[in-house]
């Protein structure tokens, strides 16, 4: 140990000096921007619901389904994405396509996000590429576990993010999402 | 009519200190956060009004005052709920004596700028920061809680350790300005340091005359207001500390013992080594600059200048020991008495005898 820190005096001036340096940096910062240069910031951090940082591309947020063209649901009920479930949240119910060239269509086709783990394994095992997490909506909590099942009609209706990763459609309110 | 002056001293005092002291919850959310490249808590607001998080001390007091008030079933009853006001009063009753302007002439009357004028002002400040550490202990044996008797005797020893180095290092400024008396104290250093070159000096401060002094004084002032680093009574990270048991506004007295305490150590740095309410250069009459100038000023506006040079001083100190809170890592518990035996005590008795030698020298 140098005889500068034994007797503390010097490193703790040298230590305030930056946390000095830091404070008056920042309040000179602050002070431009609330006089005009919006530009100029005096933190880091992301003042968070009204600020977003951007999501990356890949992020896993809210499932969506898949449209065709007429509006009925890619989904053909196969029940691989409901097997693959390490969650075991998806739960759907098969039935008849008016179409004979497509085999099956859900009748249900609900995710209870409340167990859901964003593994991603039922888009990766989906054959028809009908459901997908690209819908950057992240904030879906609820009060109550209901509220956290969301039903075929909700996931259809939702569109994939904008480039910047922001959600383009509005959150769907699933029955029981109000305390 | 006197009792009305008397009445309106203390209250001005009170006043002061309560308010810097509440504002001080503020003060340490948003320096800290400016410090580390935040911006603090700011999403209080009334009516959507947010004012930088002002509002903040306010909701911490309406949560504080409206949460359950507990006691343990064991605890001493009568003690347990003494405690937090004696820490707050005894913290409240330091400022009394510390001036905050001179005297002031005011239709035919004098009146000192002090809560109570005594000629052991500095004593008094001293036995009521003393008594202070009591609230404390009072807390840590009631709580009937090892854990907060262990803070509680850590207080206690933190508090004799600090002590005895402020007690040692004021008597360096006690031996330069010859007086116990805290204004004298104060006026002594609106005197020239050196003999006048050519008209030119430098006012006598405290911290000029007993840099030593100032620096020890500054370090054990910390330790007794026993917040980080000294923080060993309450030890967040190892023992809770002596309010462990403690909820509610009870809580938040104690939290606000150690702001008012802050304030305290605060007002008393700056009336002992920052020159109190002394503005450089200004006398009774006005301003009289040492090249010269001088500047006739009437009687109200010489005091109201002592009195905001008094408070800026005080908040720039707060400003100090808040960027020392938030700067240094806390000690451990023996580091901290080492440094206060071995470190502070010695040398504020050395600083005793220096200062001793160099009066001898300079009277003869």
């Amino acid at each position: 140990m140098r005889l500068g820190q034994r007797f503390y005096v010097v490193e703790v001036v040298a230590g305030l000096a930056l946390t000095a340096h830091h404070f008056f940096r920042n309040m000179g910062r602050h002070i431009a921007h609330a006089l005009g240069r919006t530009d100029v910031k005096g933190a880091v951090t992301v003042q968070y619901p009204e600020e977003h940082r951007p999501y990356s591309p890949r992020l896993r947020s809210l499932h969506r389904l898949v449209r065709r063209e007429d509006g009925s649901p890619r989904c053909v009920a196969c029940m691989m994405c409901e097997t693959v479930c390490p969650a075991r949240c998806i739960y759907i119910v098969a039935d008849e396509h008016p179409n004979p060239e497509i085999e099956k269509v859900p009748a249900r086709f609900d995710i209870d996000l409340g167990k859901c783990v964003f593994c991603g394994y039922c888009v990766e095992a989906c054959p028809e590429d009908a459901i997908r997490m690209d819908t950057g909506i992240l904030e879906f909590s609820s009060y109550s576990r209901t509220g956290m099942i969301y039903t075929k009609e909700m996931l259809l209706s939702l569109e994939p993010a904008s480039p910047d990763g922001r959600p383009t459609s509005p959150v769907p309110i699933p029955a029981g999402r109000r305390p | 009519m006197d009792l009305g002056i008397a009445f309106g001293r203390v209250a001005f005092v009170m006043l002061f200190v309560l308010n810097v002291g509440g504002l001080l919850t503020w003060v340490e959310r948003k320096q800290s956060a400016i410090m580390q490249d935040r911006i603090g808590a700011n999403r209080a607001s009334i009516f959507g009004l947010r004012l930088m998080g002002l509002f903040h001390p306010l909701a911490d007091a309406i949560k504080m005052l409206t949460k359950e008030d507990f006691r343990p079933a064991r605890a001493d009853r009568f003690l347990f709920t003494l405690a937090p006001f004696v820490s707050v009063f005894f913290a409240l009753a330091a400022f009394a004596s510390i001036p905050f302007g001179d005297t002031l002439h005011l239709a035919g009357r004098e009146i000192p700028l002090q809560a109570i004028t005594l000629n052991v002002g500095i004593l008094y400040v001293f036995a009521m920061l003393s008594l202070g550490v009591y609230g404390v202990m009072m807390a840590g044996w009631s709580s009937a809680n090892n854990f907060a008797l262990l803070g509680g005797q850590r207080a206690a020893a933190l508090m004799i350790s600090a002590e005895i180095a402020i007690g040692a290092s004021i008597m360096g400024v006690i031996m330069v300005y010859g007086s116990l008396n805290m204004q004298d104290i104060v006026r002594g250093q609106g005197e020239p340091l050196l003999p006048r070159v050519f008209g030119a000096w430098i006012p006598a401060w405290g911290i000029l005359t007993q840099p030593l002094a100032f620096l020890l004084f500054l370090t054990a002032g910390i330790a007794a207001t026993k917040r980080i680093p000294f923080d060993m009574p309450e030890g967040e990270s190892e023992i809770i500390g002596y309010f462990i048991e403690y909820s509610g506004m009870k809580f938040g007295m104690f939290a606000m013992a150690d702001f008012l305490e802050s304030v305290v150590i605060a007002g008393m740095t700056t009336a002992l080594f920052l020159g109190g309410w002394q503005v450089p250069y200004l006398t009774a009459g006005g301003f009289q600059f040492p090249w010269g100038w001088t500047l006739g000023l009437p009687h109200l506006l010489v005091v109201l200048l002592q009195v905001s040079a008094f408070v800026l001083k005080v908040s720039a100190m707060i400003f100090v020991l808040m960027l020392i809170r938030w700067t240094l890592p806390r000690f451990r518990y023996d580091q901290a008495m080492r440094l206060g035996w071995l470190g502070l005590f010695p040398l504020s008795i050395a600083n005793i005898v220096v200062t001793g030698l160099i009066l001898l020298v300079g009277r003869s």
